[in-house]
């Protein structure tokens, strides 16, 4: 609270100089002393409110940093008593943990692969083909991706792996999540690619470069951050992704973390939180490096073209 | 080094626009060609054709002795500037020189000689590790220059290079893109909308209108004697005066009075036929005192062009303008009598728009 202190406090000369040009007008009680209490007592209730706000979404991560290392935690968020390393001693010894996090692994960058590869493709085609009725097709599988990974296609796409002999295949969990995820990265891609000028391939073409070579060389390297953004948003949404895995995926070897995290109870069937916090540490650890490495590699920025 | 030549080129869009209309034009080796026209006459559409980025509906293209027609335009050995340079932005200005030649897959060590090369000829030297987007719209135009002069083609083809430059810049660039084309001697093709940079830069000019060539010719053709009044209207940084008018009994008359109809031309009219008369405000003189056939009329407007000035002179209804030395405008509303000089009036057939001559 130093800060403000100092900001309100001006240099002698300044202070001689401020109450004999204004000493005599501002008083309070007058009009303008009035509104001047009002404002800052509006802006003292506003940062109430906000310290609030933010108090209320900040206790559940300061839970997930406290809890893993308290060995007796409860829901409330305090400095854990005594610290202990117990928690993620019981998460190295339980069978499926760590494999549960290698699956996470295993099945995000899978539907990485083939979400970022498929819509690059899809999304180039779009954008420079001149395809009749393309803005309509793109809304309408918008449309339709939500319902392939919702609740109330489940029974037919169980049905559908369960023919195909993918039940308990990560490569099935792999295609359900990527058909899901494909329709909005093509939109998202799409709208990236239309922002490259076609001129930068027609050049290349004109020096004789062969369509893969204008991918290869020009366009995948201009689309990078878009495609980085793409790729980071696939391992998100795969690695938060429970029902899909859940469903098809019957064998706990296979599950990934999110799956896993269900089975951590005590033998009194209530919550072992020192586990789960453990656990979820872990297991948000990973996503969070993800978002920060390419905050800083891309930044999500786009180099352009030329100035105007 | 190669001549042009297009054959009956016709290019139809889907949705039935026609881009370009049975056109034939060649090329000489080694000219420095223009082609000029208001936007949507299908001057870009040309350019792209020869360079194989859009395929004619009907018609040839030969670059050389080979017709290029069907060929890609990675085989045709053109080189391309576009309007916004296209330099790829994640390549640095050597890489960005170089890319054709990678393409080519010439040796490491001879891409790396031609590139510093030509980037030394066109001033980049200092550059060469920069991004296009750490250049300056000067520089980022002669990092395009280079990038088509280091692969050797045998035809440039320029789509409005200097449009994206600021007014000062832009002379300056085309007084260098015309010394460079002059020190390769590559044939070029250059598209613009500009009359001024056409004139000033090319050997021969096309004048287009709607998919149609309306004339080819030099410079000081195209700018002396336009062959219609279309040429005539969109070529001259100030427009050409073009007056109705009738012809009778060896003379023309304009705006209800009459002028002497160019010598030989009374021969080629009928009398009471409708005319378009033009003359180029350069070319009337004006006076203060009745000075021989002239048009007299009132001063109504004077714009001031730096050495000289516009005098829109109001000759019963129809506006006139003359170009008059600095300091020797007449005051508004005075009465004024516009001579033109000798052998440059244009007379133009009211039907067709097409120039009468002898």
């Amino acid at each position: 609270m130093s800060t403000p202190d100092a900001l309100h406090r001006p240099g002698p000369a300044a202070g001689v100089d401020r109450s004999a040009t204004t000493g005599g007008m501002d008083g309070p009680g007058t009009p303008d002393g009035r509104d001047a209490a009002l404002t800052m007592v509006r802006r003292i209730l506003f940062y109430v409110l906000v310290a609030f706000g933010t108090a209320f979404f900040a206790l559940p991560m300061l839970w997930l940093l406290s809890a893993p290392f308290d060995d007796t935690p409860t829901y409330a968020v305090g400095l854990p008593d005594v610290l202990t390393l117990d928690n993620f001693a019981e998460i190295f010894r339980n069978r499926y943990a760590v494999s549960s996090l290698v699956n996470s692994t295993i099945l995000a960058v899978g539907t990485m692969a083939v979400v970022v590869t498929f819509a690059a493709l899809a999304a180039y085609a779009l954008s420079r083909a001149r395809v009749p009725g393309r803005d309509a097709l793109l809304y309408l599988l918008l449309l339709l991706s939500s319902v392939v990974t919702g609740t109330a296609a489940m029974v037919p796409i169980f049905l559908l792996i369960f023919q195909l002999r993918l039940i308990d295949s990560h490569f099935g969990v792999v295609l359900v999540l990527s058909g899901g995820l494909l329709p909005a990265a093509i939109f998202l891609l799409k709208d990236f690619i239309d922002t490259i000028p076609r001129s930068y391939e027609e050049s290349a073409r004109v020096f004789g470069a062969s369509p893969l070579q204008i991918l290869r060389h020009i366009v995948v390297p201009v689309a990078r951050p878009g495609l980085a953004t793409i790729a980071v948003w696939t391992l998100v949404q795969v690695w938060g992704s429970f029902l899909t895995p859940f469903i098809l995926l019957r064998n706990p070897d296979k599950q990934p973390a999110a799956v896993l995290v269900r089975t951590f109870y005590t033998e009194g069937g209530s919550p072992n939180l020192g586990l789960l916090a453990a656990f979820s540490l872990l297991y948000s650890v990973p996503v969070v490096l993800m978002y920060l490495l390419a905050w800083s590699r891309y930044g999500f920025r786009f180099h352009g073209g030329i100035k105007s | 080094m190669a001549a042009i030549a297009l054959t009956a080129l016709t290019k139809e869009f889907p949705g039935g626009v026609r881009a370009l209309d049975a056109l034939d034009l060649s090329i000489t080796d080694g000219e420095f060609f223009a082609l000029l026209g208001p936007s949507g006459c299908g001057k870009t559409t040309l350019l792209r054709t020869i360079a194989g980025l859009e395929s004619p509906t009907a018609g040839t293209v030969h670059i050389g002795a080979r017709d290029v027609t069907a060929l890609p335009p990675g085989a045709r050995n053109v080189a391309m500037v576009f309007q916004d340079y296209a330099l790829f932005p994640h390549m640095n200005v050597q890489e960005n020189i170089e890319y054709p030649l990678r393409i080519r897959r010439t040796p490491r060590h001879e891409r790396a000689q031609r590139s510093a090369q030509v980037g030394t000829e066109l001033g980049l030297a200092k550059l060469m590790e920069r991004r296009p987007a750490e250049l300056s719209g000067g520089q980022q135009q002669r990092v395009a220059l280079a990038r088509a002069v280091a692969c050797r083609p045998q035809v440039f083809l320029f789509d409005e290079p200097l449009s994206n430059l600021d007014a000062r810049l832009r002379l300056e660039a085309r007084t260098f893109l015309k010394r460079l084309q002059r020190e390769v001697g590559v044939t070029t093709v250059f598209v613009t909308h500009d009359q001024a940079e056409a004139l000033a830069l090319a050997d021969r000019i096309a004048v287009m209108e709607s998919g149609k060539i309306r004339q080819v010719g030099t410079p000081r053709e195209v700018f002396g004697r336009p062959a219609t009044t279309f040429v005539a209207n969109f070529i001259g940084s100030t427009p050409m005066n073009l007056v109705p008018g009738d012809v009778r009994g060896g003379g023309v008359t304009v705006a209800g009075q009459r002028l002497d109809l160019p010598g030989a031309l009374a021969d080629r009219l009928h009398d009471g036929e409708k005319v378009v008369v033009g003359v180029r405000p350069e070319y009337l003189t004006l006076s203060a005192t009745p000075d021989g056939a002239a048009l007299s009329g009132q001063v109504s407007i004077v714009e001031h062009l730096g050495t000289s000035s516009l005098v829109t002179v109001e000759v019963d209804g129809e506006l006139i303008g003359a170009t008059v030395p600095e300091e020797d405008e007449p005051p508004a509303g005075a009465t004024v009598w516009l001579r033109p000089q000798e052998g440059r009036v244009l007379i133009y057939r009211a039907s067709d728009g097409t120039l009468v001559s002898a």
